[in-house]
């Protein structure tokens, strides 16, 4: 400020500070350049490429050859091609089952960790450890748990009694669905669990007590105090985790890279092998665009649980 | 056990799921360890069981490996550092560590300064339409990477950034970007607007403002956001796939998948090396700021 008041003294640069001055005040102007950096890398890396794909399914694009302009060429290959729709099939598959899966036990997580316990913060620490490990590591963890010879599952099952032979986990076809879809939940719980956690630590305590004394039993507690209140909470968590289940690639990929006989293929891995394997740029982008509709579907839910969670709170923003 | 007896076997009937101590006295001690203990014993179990056997099968000697019947496949005796010593000095693996840390660093050095710029202006400068762009930016969190690797890989050609870090530091930041504005705004929104309006009473400008009130006042904020990105980053898969060829320029991740599994011979030992030995700097970072992380993911969830 004191070198404003300097300047200020001296009349003749007065004028074109002020004007700069003003500039640098005004919020809109500030603003712009403020959102330069983040609003540069979400457009040239972001909605960019996001047109661009759509554009690229209308293409006969390949690697290293631009493409020209097919029409709904793709589109019509990708309807008459039976694996496009077991494929279809199994990423539905693959979402909503291990969705739900999450959802429950995540939820059931949670509300034990809500008890009041010792050692509570350790638990809590221990159970996220999933989520901080990256997906491909501790894939490949499972991928050796799930070995064709060396499972320890198999061989537990086998020394207990339990089972004849080696389960052969990766290699039969509904097997190998249930274990990659297993491997997903594993890894979704945490996220569920934790962020659900937090929900269920804003609810007030006395709520519960006033509805035991009116005689609740416990699932009328959970049905009329804790769901209605997390059910905000519930929906975005459960967005992200359809979002990010639906398009999931790196478990896929490294457990079975899609087989058996296209048993475990999901969109993303099939438009990876298409397009980057195959070389078939187009094909591989009708692929993701078809993906599009779910993603849009999965982001209105998201919206309207925003909205519902406004008006019970009555904020304004 | 005593006051479990007293109490009506009706009122006995009553688990809670609560945490209040006004109504713990409802609960004893044998249904606690029924409705609780056993059964997160057991999710705990599963949850890090295969970190365990991810950590022996990296110690254990190769012929424990192969063979479950004549050695106790839960335990060894004789532990040996044979496959890490393999992997870090047959194989690049300490570049690959090397590549990862630095591309994880500098995508979230941008992404945290992008970000700082982007929730300030939405939440203070409040300019025209900055409801919009937050609502936009939110939206930019929906869209997974798998959707956009094809084209970006076109993309990244034409720039001429195929094979280098630099193609992903420059491309992880549109995951990051948005998640860690939402997460800084929902900080910054708790920064009380008082202060800022003194500041500018005193003719502070607004960069001083950033810089000297908001940023320091938001040090958790960014603690969490930093980790969180870099996870995000070491995390990161498919973009690193598609957009690096040569071995030397791979992250962990990848080069685990693709260096690593040589035929049908699976190397399962320094396999397991690797992929320890790639998890542990994430699990020491997050065992120091355990806090920072439960706010960073509950946080950008509530926003």
């Amino acid at each position: 400020m004191s070198d404003d008041a300097m300047v200020a003294r001296i009349k003749p640069a007065r004028r074109e500070t002020t004007s700069w001055e003003r500039l640098k005040a005004n919020r809109n102007w500030l603003g712009f350049w403020f959102m330069v950096p983040a609003m540069a890398f979400l457009i040239l890396f972001l909605a960019y490429p996001l047109i661009l794909g759509v554009w690229l399914s209308f293409t006969d694009a390949r690697i290293g050859r631009p493409g020209v302009f097919v029409g709904i060429e793709n589109y019509e290959w990708l309807a008459g091609d039976t694996n496009f729709w077991l494929v279809v099939f199994n990423t539905l598959f693959y979402t909503l089952v291990a969705s739900v899966v999450k959802f429950a036990v995540g939820l059931y997580l949670a509300l034990l960790l809500n008890e009041r316990m010792p050692f509570k913060a350790m638990i809590r620490a221990v159970v996220l450890i999933p989520f901080i490990v990256p997906t491909v590591l501790s894939a490949i963890a499972f991928w050796w748990i799930y070995d064709s010879q060396f499972s320890i599952v198999s061989w537990s099952l086998r020394n207990l009694g339990l089972i004849e032979g080696n389960i052969n986990f990766l290699g039969d076809t509904w097997n190998a669905r249930w274990s990659v879809i297993f491997a997903n939940v594993w890894r979704g719980i945490p996220f569920i669990a934790i962020t659900l956690l937090a929900g269920l630590q804003t609810v007030s305590p006395s709520l519960y007590e006033a509805a035991t004394i009116d005689g609740a039993n416990s699932w009328q507690r959970f049905r009329y105090i804790t769901y209605p209140l997390l059910t905000p909470i519930i929906a975005v968590v459960m967005t992200f985790s359809v979002l990010f289940t639906f398009t999931d690639f790196q478990l896929i990929w490294v457990l079975t890279r899609g087989g058996p006989v296209n048993a475990t293929h999901l969109m993303a891995t099939l438009s990876y092998q298409r397009a980057i394997l195959g070389g078939n740029l187009g094909e591989g982008a009708a692929i993701s665009t078809a993906m599009i509709p779910f993603l849009f579907a999965a982001i209105m839910i998201s919206w309207f649980g925003l909205q519902r969670r406004k008006w019970q709170q009555g904020e304004d923003n | 056990m005593t006051q479990a007896s007293v109490l009506p076997p009706k009122t006995r009937a009553r688990p809670a799921d609560d945490h209040s101590e006004g109504m713990s006295y409802l609960q004893n001690v044998p249904r606690r360890i029924v409705t609780l203990w056993i059964p997160l014993l057991i999710i705990c179990f599963v949850l890090l069981f295969p970190f365990y056997w991810m950590a022996l099968t990296a110690v254990k000697p190769d012929e424990q490996l192969l063979d479950l019947n004549r050695y106790n496949p839960f335990w060894t005796w004789n532990p040996t550092l044979k496959h890490i010593e393999k992997l870090l000095f047959e194989t690049q693996y300490p570049r690959w560590l090397w590549n990862t840390m630095y591309v994880a660093m500098g995508a979230t050095t941008l992404s945290i300064i992008s970000s700082v710029f982007a929730a300030y202006a939405i939440v203070r400068l409040r300019y025209k339409g900055a409801q919009w762009v937050g609502g936009l930016i939110f939206m930019a969190y929906l869209v997974p990477p798998s959707i956009l690797f094809i084209p970006l890989s076109t993309v990244v050609f034409q720039y001429g950034l195929f094979d280098s870090p630099m193609a992903l530091i420059l491309t992880y930041p549109t995951i990051l970007i948005p998640f860690s504005t939402w997460l800084l705004m929902g900080y910054f929104k708790t920064i009380p607007f008082e202060l800022e309006e003194c500041a500018l009473i005193d003719g502070a400008s607004r960069w001083q403002i950033l810089t000297k009130i908001v940023l320091p006042l938001a040090i958790p904020g960014l603690i969490s956001a930093f980790i969180f990105c870099f996870t995000l980053c070491w995390n990161e898969f498919i973009y690193a796939l598609t957009f690096l060829s040569s071995t030397q320029h791979k992250t962990v991740p990848v080069a685990i998948v693709n260096e690593f599994v040589d035929g049908d011979i699976y190397r399962w030992g320094s396999l397991m090396a690797g992929a320890l030995a790639g998890s542990l700097p994430l699990v020491v970072l997050y065992a120091f700021f355990v806090e920072h992380y439960v706010s960073a993911m509950t946080g950008a969830v509530k926003e």
